[in-house]
């Protein structure tokens, strides 16, 4: 293969010429790169200037002046409305809440899971592995309308409960990435152990657990980034006072505020504002483990 | 050591009755370990779905109190009413949107993989959106779209003269908004896998092809384009997906109103708000059986690739 590069690298100079000739072209080209770039940003970051400029001004200020004029006055009242009469607060305590219980949770019952089903290759662990990958084709948000019965009949609606248990018992994903890494991990260092006088929840605990730390990494971003981001399962199970996510929490500013956007702009850019400080301070993080959670699937 | 005794009370007399010990341990663990899982997957995914096929023959209401048999007049319903038919075919937008959104993720993923400066920058822009809470997400578009000169995007077309127009009410225009902010949204997550795979290529192939005189178009066309295919297809059967059971954008940016609902929000709408829920459950099967169609579909097509 290589012979025959070297080859015609030798012959064919006149390729080299046509390529090197065009200079201007090529500018032009490197030009239309970073045209097409700035302005694929510019369609993301209009959208988003347009809240930010939106959120500073007054409530007058907001009617009379364009979308893109800049705030007469800086109004950071519209903040504090919205973070504590507009709930965001409250919103963001309960998601955190959640996110805690649901992604122990999860962990918990995706490693012992996928541990056992992995590991013991009995006719029973293979038809649960069946059963779990049948599972998660099931469309998510229609089947709430037969979830709801369930979850009602539990006692479990309209408390913090209910998504944290739904989000941990029907995390198939997780379970699935959780499996595909074991099997890139040996067997030979249970054995090993085993062989040393080792038990097997011992050998999860002490092995497994260690070992899987990279997918517990991607686990945990695919799970703030849905958690954080779900906005169904709260509307759906939680519709009190006093029990909103962020994303419940900035629905309902619809009604209340639906005619002061100021206000829901705030909001928007209060909740967006965890998102972006994680998003700058793990980039790196995030992008490996999610290219690394969805080529699994 | 001590840890054996626990599984294994006739503990260390021979080879054979060891290793049985750690066979009585395996099933132990066994159990131990799936009895939570196990329970939860029943309780929520299985005995759901079971009663959503057994529900999907039914008339009833969310409490279950009048049941009654109605065979297979449910699935007939949604396929001779259009108010459930246009759902289904809403869908299409978003399936168009689909592939416009994957032929502008390669195009931006290849050229952010071209030697260009501050690549990092314009990548994490482009894919902060995924990032987003789809609430804000969709509030941002809802003023967006305004219909009023105090839509972002009346204000950007009234800078050219031109009159404010409602985007989302008008029927011809307001599914094609709701596609864009949907590929606002998500192009971000194709371009980080598009940007992966072509990374993913050994750069031994294009130093090769630059000797060769290659020039970009031959190598996009040659290099990147068979190197990524896999992850092109993957993406497009998950696409295909999505748009089948779309829920979040439309159901907040226009509440499904003026032709823009989709089959998921008209599935929790007749669940939910009309307590149909023998209807919507005809309705989450035919979703799965769609889903599920896809699915085969992308297993045939990816065997001989693994």
């Amino acid at each position: 293969m290589a012979n025959i590069l070297n080859e015609e690298k030798t012959f064919d100079m006149s390729k080299y010429k046509f390529k090197e000739m065009p200079k201007a072209v090529r500018v032009l080209i490197s030009v239309a790169k970073y045209a097409v770039l700035v302005f694929a940003c510019l369609i993301v970051i209009i959208p988003l200037v347009v809240v930010l400029l939106g959120s500073l001004k007054t409530h007058d200020d907001f009617l009379s002046s364009g979308a893109f004029d800049l705030p007469q006055v800086i109004e950071l009242t519209n903040f504090q409305t919205a973070f504590i009469q507009g709930d965001v607060m409250r919103g963001l305590i309960n998601t955190a809440i959640i996110l805690v219980f649901s992604c122990v949770g999860t962990i918990i019952t995706g490693t012992m899971t996928a541990f056992v089903v992995q590991r013991f290759s009995m006719a029973f662990t293979k038809m649960v592995k069946a059963v779990f990958l049948v599972a998660a084709l099931l469309p998510n948000i229609s089947m709430q309308v037969t979830v709801f019965q369930i979850v009602h009949t539990l006692g479990l609606y309209d408390t913090l409960a209910a998504p944290i248990i739904l989000y941990i018992g029907t995390d198939i994903v997780s379970i699935y990435i959780f499996i595909q890494f074991l099997e890139n991990i040996s067997v030979s260092l249970d054995e090993s152990a085993i062989l040393d006088g080792c038990s097997y929840p011992r050998v999860y605990w002490s092995i497994i657990l260690p070992m899987l730390r990279p997918a517990i990494a991607t686990v945990l971003v695919i799970k703030f980034v849905s958690i954080y981001n779900d906005f169904y399962t709260a509307n759906l199970y939680m519709p009190s006072d006093g029990l909103e996510v962020v994303s419940t929490a900035l629905y309902r500013f619809i009604g209340p505020y639906g005619s002061k956007w100021e206000i829901i702009f705030a909001g928007v850019i209060i909740c967006i504002i965890p998102t972006l400080i994680i998003f700058l301070s793990m980039q790196k993080f995030i992008y490996s483990n999610l290219v690394s959670g969805s080529v699994k699937e | 050591m001590a840890n054996n005794s626990v599984a294994n009370p006739v503990k260390r007399r021979t080879l054979g009755q060891w290793l049985r010990g750690y066979t009585g341990q395996k099933y132990l663990t066994t159990v131990l370990f799936l009895a939570v899982p196990i329970a939860l997957l029943v309780l929520f995914t299985i005995i759901p779905a079971i009663n959503m096929i057994i529900f999907s023959f039914q008339q009833r209401d969310q409490l279950g109190l009048n049941v009654e048999w109605v065979g297979l007049d449910n699935y007939k319903t949604l396929f001779t009413d259009m108010s459930y038919l246009s759902t289904l075919i809403n869908s299409l937008y978003y399936f168009v949107g689909s592939f416009i959104q994957l032929g502008l993720a390669l195009f931006i993923a290849t050229l952010l993989c071209s030697k260009i400066k501050l690549a990092g920058v314009f990548k994490g822009v482009i894919f902060f959106p995924y990032l987003m809470n789809g609430v804000a997400v969709a509030l941002i578009f809802q003023r967006f779209f305004r219909g009023d000169d105090g839509g972002t995007l009346n204000s950007i077309i009234s800078l050219f003269g031109a009159d404010p127009i409602k985007w989302l009410s008008n029927t011809s225009l307001n599914n094609w908004c709701l596609v864009f902010a949907s590929v606002w949204r998500y192009i971000g997550f194709d371009i980080l896998m598009f940007i992966g795979a072509i990374q993913s290529i050994s750069p031994d192939i294009y130093e090769a092809a630059d000797l060769d005189g290659a020039n970009a178009w031959q190598k996009f066309w040659h290099i990147i384009f068979p190197g990524i295919r896999t992850i092109i297809a993957l993406q497009l059967i998950l696409a295909i997906k999505g748009a089948a059971s779309v829920f979040e954008i439309p159901y907040i940016i226009t509440g499904g109103k003026f032709g823009t609902s989709t089959f998921v929000i008209k599935t929790i709408e007749t669940g939910f708000q009309y307590q149909k829920i023998g209807l919507a459950s005809a309705m989450a099967i035919v979703l799965l059986i769609i889903i599920l169609i896809i699915t085969v579909i992308q297993k045939i097509f990816f065997k001989e690739k693994r």
